[in-house]
């Protein structure tokens, strides 16, 4: 982190009430933005080529990988001090999951005899 | 606002924007933004859903929906997901620009995130009317007549026709998902709307930026969410 608070009139850590905890820096914030754009690139190609049910798998791979990058870095998860930031984001997917292999283990498996 | 005994901090004195019920501003930050994580979490049980039921229907109605898929312009929708990528960065910056006080940046980047919100919602809207065009809306007037997926190469009296009932739940689908992400985008663009008068009368600097930094949040799930829409109602079909 180089950036420091020039404002504030000190620097983050020296004060325990302090606001600031992470400020991006923009070498890393366009290095996520060009990150994103090259994936992005990358899944509308792989759609053209016919690669039978991998294609569903490759472009939910990189739509995840896409989202991490969201999550770690533009919404600062990985920089935050705070672990019930990561329990709620760890909740969430937990619950999701259960929602979705739940429902499709009842409906992939109504034909079963 | 200052005279309850918790906030009896030095510090506190400074900041106008912290509440007597909290000790510390980074106690109050914490606060609101656990507030929002636990927001986003129920929004994505809410989006959940429909993705959900998206996974059940495409499983049932396979074929149909391969050949739904297919009526989607790729190029408008990649378009789309560029767009709302640089907006999520001109929000990161605004964040920044807020944290490093620099007001009139902080109003720039946030106009910028509008800028880009609308033309997001533009193309969306242009996708729209094509919909209406084909009569590809589910509804009364619903009428859709096109091959099953990779049918062009039989010749023409084998060649299958997809099921229009099936088609139908693909589109109600589409205009459910795509409809209330875009709901969500006029919501963002609203707020972000308000918090761009607000950081120009300069309420917002290092010591209080959360509602920056929280419709930030709210934004990058809002792009989130895209990221995924993008490739199951754009993508995976177009191979076949």
């Amino acid at each position: 982190m180089s950036d420091h608070n020039p404002a504030s009139g000190h620097t983050a850590g020296q004060t325990p009430g302090h606001v600031s905890e992470h400020i991006s820096s923009l070498g890393s914030s366009v290095a996520i933005w060009l990150a994103l754009l090259a994936s992005t690139s990358l899944t509308v190609a792989a759609a053209f080529i016919d690669l039978g049910p991998f294609n569903t798998i490759v472009a939910l791979t990189i739509a995840t990988i896409k989202a991490t990058l969201v999550v770690l870095f533009f919404m600062h998860v990985k920089y935050t001090h705070e672990k019930l930031t990561g329990l709620v984001v760890v909740s969430a997917i937990f619950w999701l999951f259960v929602l979705l292999a739940l429902s499709m283990a009842d409906y992939t498996t109504r034909l079963w005899r | 606002m200052h005279t309850s005994p918790a906030a009896v901090d030095e510090h506190a004195h400074e900041n106008p924007a912290l509440l007597h019920h909290f000790a510390t501003e980074a106690q109050q930050k914490n606060a609101a933004s656990l507030g929002m994580w636990v927001f986003l979490a129920q929004e994505v049980m809410f989006f959940g859903g429909m993705f959900c039921a998206y996974l059940v229907y495409r499983y049932k109605y396979f074929a149909d929906f391969g050949s739904a898929s297919q009526q989607l312009d790729i190029k408008l929708g990649a378009i789309n997901t560029v767009v709302l990528i640089c907006s999520s960065l001109t929000v990161v910056l605004g964040v920044r620009a807020a944290q490093l006080g620099k007001r009139m940046a902080l109003v720039f980047w946030l106009v910028a995130t509008i800028f880009l919100g609308l033309v997001f919602l533009g193309i969306k809207a242009d996708e729209y009317a094509e919909k209406f065009e084909k009569h590809h809306v589910p509804g009364a007037s619903f009428s859709y007549h096109e091959l099953l997926p990779s049918q062009e190469k039989l010749p023409a009296a084998e060649r299958k026709y997809a099921n229009p009932r099936h088609a139908e739940m693909y589109f109600s689908l589409y205009f459910a998902m795509t409809g209330m992400h875009a709901l969500h985008m006029i919501i963002g663009v609203g707020l972000f709307g308000f918090l761009a008068y607000m950081a120009w009368r300069g309420k917002y600097g290092p010591n209080y930026y959360t509602p920056i930094e929280n419709a930030g949040l709210y934004w990058h799930f809002v792009d989130i969410v895209w990221i995924y829409l993008f490739p199951l109602l754009y993508l995976i079909d177009r191979h076949r």
